[in-house]
Formats: C-alpha cells, structure tokens, sequence
C-alpha cells in the first residue's frame, strides 16, 4: 500500500477545519491556546455560522488570535473584549459574538467590563483562557496565580497578606443574573478537549436562543511562564491549577449547579 | 424649512443625533453633558429610527462599545465631559489606529482633575494635538451656537466616515447648557445593513463570506517597518484633512486692523467686545474657528499681513494661542487673554485686554 492508496476521502480521519489559517501558531509548544483556538472554529464551522461570527481578540498572547482564526475579527484594548462584544452585538443582534481572552486581559485590567456585560446579561460567548499568569509580557504574577506561585512578579512565590488571593472570576460571574451558562473545561487530555469543545458549543447555541451570557473558562498551562516542560507543566496543572479552579459545570440553564 | 424651536444646546446634540440616522449611542453620565443620554432615552429612539442606546459602565467601556460597533460600518456616537473624555483617550487612541469612524461629543468643563463642572475651552491640546498615545489627529468641530449643535453632528459623521477618522465635536458647558432657538434637519433614514456591506464591505467585520478574506479591525502591527507605513498612512490623511476641510467664520475681518480669534462660547462673548469696540472706532474682526483640527493656518497667516495684532481668546490658560501664534509667525503681536477654571470672561474684560495687549503693546 502506497500514500496515494491511503490519501481517500473514505479513509479521512480527521481534518483541520478551513476557520484555521494557515498561519505558524505564535504560541509556544506545548501550549492550550491553539486547541482551544481549533476547537473554537470547529464549532463555528460545524454550526455553519462563520458568515455570521465576528470573534473579538484581546491583548495577552493571543492578541494575534486573528491571524490564526479565519473569520472576521476585531482587536480590542486591554480589557474591553467585552465592551467591544457589546458594542457589536448591540448593533447587530443577529451576529455571533466572541471574546477570547486570557487572565490578565478578563479577570485583572477588564474586570468591569466582564461584570457588567455578565451583568447586562449581553447575548455574547465568553472563551476565558486562564493560566494563572501574564504569558505575552513574560510570565508576571495575574490574578488567578496561585499561592506561593512564582512569577516574575511574585519571585519567592505570590505571599497572599501582601498581593491578594487568585481570583475566581468564574464563579464571580456565576452570580450574575445575566450569565446564562458557566463552565470551567481544559484542554490538556483528549477527553477534555473533548468536553471543552462540547462546551463551546454549548455556547454558542445559548447565544443562538439569546439567552445571555455564555462563559467558558479554560483552565491551561503556560509551560514557559512557569518555566517546565509541557509534560511537566500539564501534570503541574492538574495538581496546583484545577484544586483551586476544579473542572466542570458552574451553572447551567440560568441555575447555579449545586 | 423646519419650525424654530427652543433647545438646550446638549438636546439639539441629542436630537440631531436621531435625525442624522445614527445607528448607536453608548454613554456614561457626567456634568455637564448628562442631557444628551437622558434626552436620548426619553425620546426612545429604538422606536423612531431602531436607533441603540445604551448607558455603559463606564466611559471606557463606552468608547469600547463604540469601537465594536464602529467596526461595522455603524454610524455611532458617545459623549461625555473633560474627565470622562479622558478615560476614553484609550479607546479613541485606538479609533484612530484602527481607522475607526465615530463621532464624540466633549462638552468642555474645567480641570485639572475633578476641577468643576463650569464651563472650559482647556481641553483644546487633548482634542487638537493627539490626546491619547500615539500620532494620530481628530477632526474636531467647534460650534457655538445651539443652532450648530444640532448641524455638526451629521457634518460629523459624514467626516468621520469620508476619513474612516473619529470626529470629535467640542463644546462647553454654556453651548451645552443654554437654550437658544434651532431649526432642526431633517430626518434622514438609518442606513441598512445590506447598504453598509455594499459601502463598506471592504473593511468592516460583519462576518466573512466565502467570498472575500477575512477582514481585520486592528491597530496592531509589530513589524516597526509596517508600522511606520501605517503610522505615514495617517499622516497623509491628516494632510488631506488639513487641505480639504479647514473651516472657519471670519466677522468684519475685511476692514480690521485687530483680529479676535476664538470659538464656541468665546466667539460669541467676542462678538460683543467687537461691536463695543467698532463703536469706540477700534476696528476689531472675529476670526471664528469652526475646525480646531485642521487649523486654518493660511487664512490666519495671510490675515497677519493685512492687521496690527491677534488676541487669541479662550477659556484657557493659553492653548490655542500656541497655533495662533505657529500661523501669525511673528509678523504682528499674537496675544492671549481668557479667564479659567470655570469663569467665564465678559467682553469687558475681553476689549480691556486687546486694549492693553495688542493696541497699547
């Protein structure tokens, strides 16, 4: 049997969805955010929606999201993604509309903007990658790094008397009457990434029935912030990471998962 | 011709904002503009045009929503006063590198800081030289007069979007607060969503047809080469709009051996002074800027030939007459007067100065 035996379209497995570029991911290897990036844009594409969906990028590593991503995007500040979703959302309903963004970006300079667009209950998907530090500016201590965590920032380890506790934006905007859908997934494990994209999708369709808000964190690693390889970074995760932000459901249907 | 009403200066920027067929209006309260909102959601005008508005966090999250939409091809709006014009220097900063059209309404108060929330023209750096981070310049419009509250917001957007520039309109608290007659345009429609595709299909993000490539809102560009080609881009932009769009009311500046130059309120105080001094036999014209940016450079400089002296008049420590001064080039005195932080100079005080000034000096 030669490649071209094998080369059928009855033998095609799987492939790599058309809403990526293809563009040489920016991100470090070993790193979540370009399966969550893929995983994204499949449901995009498998809703048939990507003539409709407008993605926003925010700043942090992923602030080049749009030249992997194959739709129409927008690039925010700092912090706003939600803002901006709004704004967008607001003159087109009909549109579907993402932010995608980090820890620094969402839960630190963009705090206000993710409360209250929660709060206004804005019928917008939320992708919160959250890897416990600031990635692009190279690895200093975000709101969501753990106790005793390192960073460049917090060098002998985050010293929570003097710089405060992570945050769990996540169950923060649970509360909110207008989160419509919380979840927390990963991305490190088949069966996660699985799951996670279950969840995208999940979104998306709550967006579709204008619902509210639809937010999905991604609990992810950052092997060069924390400095480890990815194995190493990725069983870190599980160990450290998901006790203080433990997967799953956080609210479903509008009601708090008990 | 519509009927003569009588309007706040802040309602007839309201109002006209319905009329011009914006599409939305995103704010936050602040002194002393907060008419506009509350105008806005009394007249519902989702029910008269589908117009949105909505009242954000805060005003950067404003001039966010305002970029979102902007990145549409939407015709949208926000407004505020010198503190909360400041927190959106951000976002327009951005506009501005993104090439984003839409219109901003600053009715001026007094700073620093908090200051108060009396009348000001001390914002004229922030409007006219940047703002925010960056080289990048708004076109701002001055009016002064009720009347042209209500006029400049559809010249404001035709600009911004001739440009694919933020517009910046730039009052003070006694254009926005005082009530003078108006007479109101016309309604024109809201443009469709499938009108905007056909005009602007080429830049906006409205999702992506197989058609064409994914378009980008952006003002990044790491690579420093690009990023200066972007950044020459503008500048030829801000040329252009330097050529085209200067925009000025020159009063009995013919015979004028003086010039006034000033806009919004201060034109109007100067006028006073300027009939007080012809009637004294001091030959005195208004040289009223409508344009803050573009200046009209030329027109000033040509004027230094004819005339003994400028009084650049703001309600400024001395702003705007840095540009008077760049345009007049040394040929007459070029002088400042103006009281501030929040006090509003009569033309008394005005003629005094021209008095001691320009024709005593």
């Amino acid at each position: 049997m030669n490649i071209k035996e094998i080369i059928k379209p009855e033998n095609l497995v799987y492939k790599k969805t058309e809403l990526m570029t293809d563009n040489p991911l920016s991100y470090c290897p070993g790193c979540g955010h370009g399966t969550a990036h893929r995983i994204t844009m499949e449901v995009v594409e498998e809703m048939g929606i990507w003539e409709d969906t407008i993605g926003v990028a925010p700043v942090g590593c992923s602030v080049l999201a749009y030249d992997f991503m194959n739709i129409d995007m927008t690039q925010a500040a700092h912090g706003r993604a939600p803002a901006v979703a709004t704004g967008i959302k607001r003159v087109m309903p009909d549109k579907y509309v993402f932010t995608y963004q980090g820890d620094g970006d969402l839960a630190a300079i963009g705090g206000n903007e993710t409360i209250h667009a929660c709060n206004r209950g804005e019928n917008i998907v939320i992708i919160f990658v959250n890897n416990g530090i600031y990635g692009m500016t190279g690895g200093q201590m975000a709101p969501t790094t753990l106790p005793g965590m390192k960073s460049s920032t917090s060098p002998y380890g985050r010293d929570i008397e003097k710089m405060g506790h992570p945050l769990k934006m996540t169950e923060l905007v649970a509360q909110l009457p207008g989160t419509y859908f919380v979840t927390r997934q990963a991305v490190h494990t088949p069966a996660a990434v699985r799951k996670a994209k279950k969840a995208i999708r999940k979104a998306f369709e709550i967006q579709k029935e204008k619902k509210g808000v639809a937010f999905v964190e991604i609990v992810s690693n950052c092997n060069s912030g924390w400095k480890m390889n990815p194995v190493d970074a990725n069983n870190w995760m599980v160990d450290n990471m998901f006790p203080y932000f433990p997967l799953g459901d956080i609210k479903v249907d509008g009601e708090l998962v008990k | 011709m519509g009927e003569v009403i009588l309007m706040k200066g802040n309602e007839a920027i309201a109002e006209a904002a319905i009329l011009a067929g914006c599409d939305g209006y995103f704010g936050y309260p602040i002194t002393p503009q907060t008419e506009i909102i509350e105008y806005l959601f009394v007249q519902r005008p989702e029910d008269r045009t589908g117009m949105v508005v909505l009242q954000a966090e805060s005003e950067i999250a404003a001039i966010n929503m305002v970029y979102g939409a902007a990145g549409l091809g939407k015709k949208v709006m926000t407004s505020s006063s010198s503190p909360g014009i400041s927190l959106k220097q951000e976002g327009i900063s951005y506009m501005a590198g993104a090439e984003l059209p839409c219109v901003i309404v600053n009715v001026v108060r007094a700073g620093p800081g908090l200051g108060t929330i009396q009348p000001s023209q001390a914002d004229y750096f922030q409007s006219t030289k940047g703002g925010g981070h960056g080289d990048y310049r708004l076109l701002v419009l001055a009016p002064a007069s009720v009347q042209e509250m209500a006029d400049f917001v559809d010249t404001a957007f035709e600009l911004a979007f001739k440009y694919r520039n933020p517009v910046m309109i730039q009052s003070d608290g006694v254009i926005g607060q005082m009530m003078e007659k108006v007479i109101l345009p016309e309604q024109k429609p809201r443009i469709s969503n499938e009108e905007i595709v056909k005009r602007y299909g080429d830049w906006i993000t409205v999702g992506k047809p197989k058609s064409r490539e994914r378009n980008i809102i952006t003002s990044l560009e790491l690579d420093p080469h690009r990023q200066e080609a972007k950044n020459l881009k503008l500048q030829e932009k801000y040329r252009l709009m330097e050529e085209n769009e200067v925009r000025y009311e020159a009063i009995n500046c013919e015979d004028a051996e003086y010039i006034i130059v000033a806009y919004g309120s201060s034109a109007r105080i100067a006028q006073k002074t300027m009939d007080m001094a012809r009637e004294k036999g001091i030959k005195v014209g208004i040289f009223r800027l409508i344009t803050l940016f573009p200046f009209p450079k030329k027109e000033i400089n040509a004027l230094a030939d004819k005339v003994k002296g400028f009084l650049a008049v703001e309600m400024s420590a001395g702003q705007m007459i840095e540009d008077v001064r760049l345009a007049v080039n040394g040929k007459v005195p070029a002088e400042h007067y103006g009281r501030y932080g929040g006090v509003i100079h009569s033309p008394e005080e005005v003629l005094a100065a021209l008095e001691q000034k320009i024709i005593g000096g």
